[in-house]
């Protein structure tokens, strides 16, 4: 019997064969935290080491609420820097730099045959470049500074393969939002997910990049896809290190195998409070939307920029609205400035506001009031989510995000076509 | 510590961390007493004002979804909640409560056969659970990680391992 990716790689960190259901004690080759490493840097403090364990396996990122909100923000980010500076971290990125989902990858820290954890949900994200590569905890990344090590479960597998090629305008968000939809918050629940299948390999790493990062919304463990010749030719100039790319064996067990066919497949809109409440967009056509948010390490790369960007050329967000744009990161920020994607998005009126988290959790940069309506490109529209508990949250594609913003109204581009 | 005595707190499936400690205090609220204050804060705002010692929330699948904020975890433990029940819980979820050392126990009867408000009592030792309905039994925590939660939590364990308590 074969072996999955995920026993491979918890089998090689292990040192032993695994197989799942069995806990392992393993040392991840990357761990990152953000903001909350002021709270974790005060944990490993508690513990009683003086000096952490391997300081170049950490990645530190500021991106929650950058810049600074208020005094507590500003007096956390003092105290990352202070840790960051005392225990001689390399690889820590202030906060100009943008969402870390979109740093790590970026800078080459995100390679295929890795184990990496991160103190966020969405480190699920990096399996789109062949890594395994799951969240943890705040105490978790403390005993990780202290020790190097953590626990991890050796996973069952869940094989989904997405068949046929995508309608025009449809991009991997529906995808995503369709499988969340089909198998439910709790579909993947402790699952390694392999996405596979020729609508995968037809995608550019950028919109890979989306159904990893989603795979969390769905339970799983962590999202994984092969590396192929677009992974490689992305990693080339930015990884960090040699890499060995592993893959699960032909002959495998995996506890499920899913298919979907895309080829039929409608822009879908997450309605609130929960991501798998998902609908074809006919369904909340002409919802009246307060803001639209194009933004978040979900959707808010350079080929969602110039789908946006197309949409609004020349045009005019509507009055009744107001749109938030926050590009992923710095790179993708200059990148759209230097396409003209930005200077279009600024004349439409939109709010134009640096690489960050911004208000995907609450803190900043876009708060909805009672009452209010968000449609989103982000990945969660849970109550409270836009810092507001009797807001409501939508989420989409940025194609319908960006003829929403035209509207008003949560609309369909193919009624405008 | 192996006998919880305490209301039920009964809610649904999917309840995730954003309702249980918004986002938006992640960063801002860290005192034990001021999370207490918060827990539940989207989902039930009588749940802090009358949480008492030893109560145990209980909720249906994927409890506690969505982000990695193990705050979620502390806040119903510096509420003095005994135990989570839950149909199934979010991997995140049952993590950071065995490194919180609050008690997450499995048992696929729940919510249905609690009562909210319902006095009930569990045995962790035993694996039971009494309630009006009768005596469920759940299953042990796994073996690898029983030291853990025994030993009040994470960070505890991790200095007792490390020789750093003493």
């Amino acid at each position: 019997m074969g072996k999955t990716f995920a026993e491979k790689i918890l089998g090689k960190k292990a040192g032993k064969p695994v197989v799942p259901g069995e806990i392992v004690e393993v040392k991840p080759d990357i761990a990152m935290s953000h903001d909350n490493t002021a709270a974790i840097s005060k944990t490993f403090k508690e513990i009683g080491v003086a000096r952490i364990d391997d300081p170049d396996r950490h990645v530190i990122v500021l991106d929650h609420c950058v810049p600074a909100a208020n005094d507590k923000f500003a007096q956390n980010h003092k105290d990352i820097r202070a840790f960051v500076q005392e225990q001689g971290i390399k690889h820590f990125y202030d906060i100009n730099r943008g969402i870390c989902h979109q740093v790590l990858p970026e800078e080459g820290f995100a390679l295929p045959g890795y184990l990496m954890v991160g103190s966020d949900s969405h480190t699920t994200t990096y399996g789109a470049f062949g890594a395994l590569a799951t969240g943890i905890g705040r105490s978790e990344m403390a005993v990780i500074f202290a020790t190097g090590k953590i626990w991890l479960r050796v996973p069952e597998t869940m094989k989904i393969i997405v068949k046929g090629a995508l309608p025009q305008g449809v991009s991997s968000k529906d995808v995503m939002l369709k499988i969340m939809g089909d198998l439910s918050a709790d579909g993947g629940l402790y699952k390694s997910v392999w996405f596979t299948g020729p609508a995968i390999d037809a995608m550019s790493v950028a919109s890979r990049m989306v159904l990893t990062n989603m795979a969390v919304e769905f339970g799983a463990k962590n999202g994984y896809m092969e590396p192929d010749a677009k992974t490689l030719a992305f990693l080339k100039d930015r990884a960090r290190a040699p890499f060995e790319v592993v893959k699960s064996d032909a002959d495998a067990e995996f506890e499920s195998v899913v298919e979907f066919d895309v080829s039929d497949l409608e822009p879908m809109i997450a309605c609130p409070h929960t991501v798998d409440n998902v609908k074809p967009i006919g369904a909340v056509k002409g919802t009246k939307v307060d803001q639209i948010f194009f933004g978040s390490c979900t959707n808010a790369r350079i080929e969602d920029f110039e789908i946006v960007a197309g949409v609004l050329k020349g045009k005019k967000v509507h009055p009744s609205c107001r749109m938030i744009v926050i590009p992923a990161s710095q790179p993708i920020f200059l990148e759209a400035l230097a396409k003209g994607y930005i200077q279009i998005l600024a004349e439409a009126g939109a709010t134009i506001v640096n690489s960050g988290c911004g208000p995907c959790m609450g803190n900043h940069e876009g708060i909805l009031a009672p009452g209010e309506r968000v449609l989103s490109t982000s990945n969660r529209n849970f109550k409270g989510r836009f810092g507001c508990k009797d807001a409501e949250v939508y989420l989409s594609s940025p194609l319908i995000a960006a003829v929403s913003a035209l509207t008003g109204e949560i609309s369909d581009f193919r009624d405008l076509l | 510590m192996a006998i919880i005595k305490g209301r039920v707190w009964k809610y649904g499936d999917d309840v995730n961390t954003d309702v249980i400690f918004p986002g938006k205090y992640t960063y801002t609220v860290t005192d034990p007493q001021e999370m207490a204050k918060i827990a539940m804060e989207d989902l039930d705002s009588d749940f802090a004002k009358q949480v008492q010692p030893g109560d145990v929330v209980v909720g249906g699948k994927n409890f506690g979804c969505g982000s990695s904020r193990e705050q979620a975890a502390f806040c119903l433990k510096y509420a003095g909640v005994g135990a989570v029940v839950a149909r199934s819980f979010s991997r995140l979820y049952f993590r950071n409560c065995i490194n919180a050392g609050l008690p997450a126990l499995t048992l696929p009867e729940s919510p249905d056969v609690f009562k909210a408000g319902e006095t009930i009592e569990i045995d962790l030792s035993a694996g039971t659970i009494r309630c009006e309905a009768g005596v469920f039994k759940f299953p042990p925590l796994p073996e690898a990680v029983i030291g853990i939660f025994n030993d009040g939590g994470l960070i505890p364990h991790t200095r007792k391992i490390l020789g750093t308590d003493r």
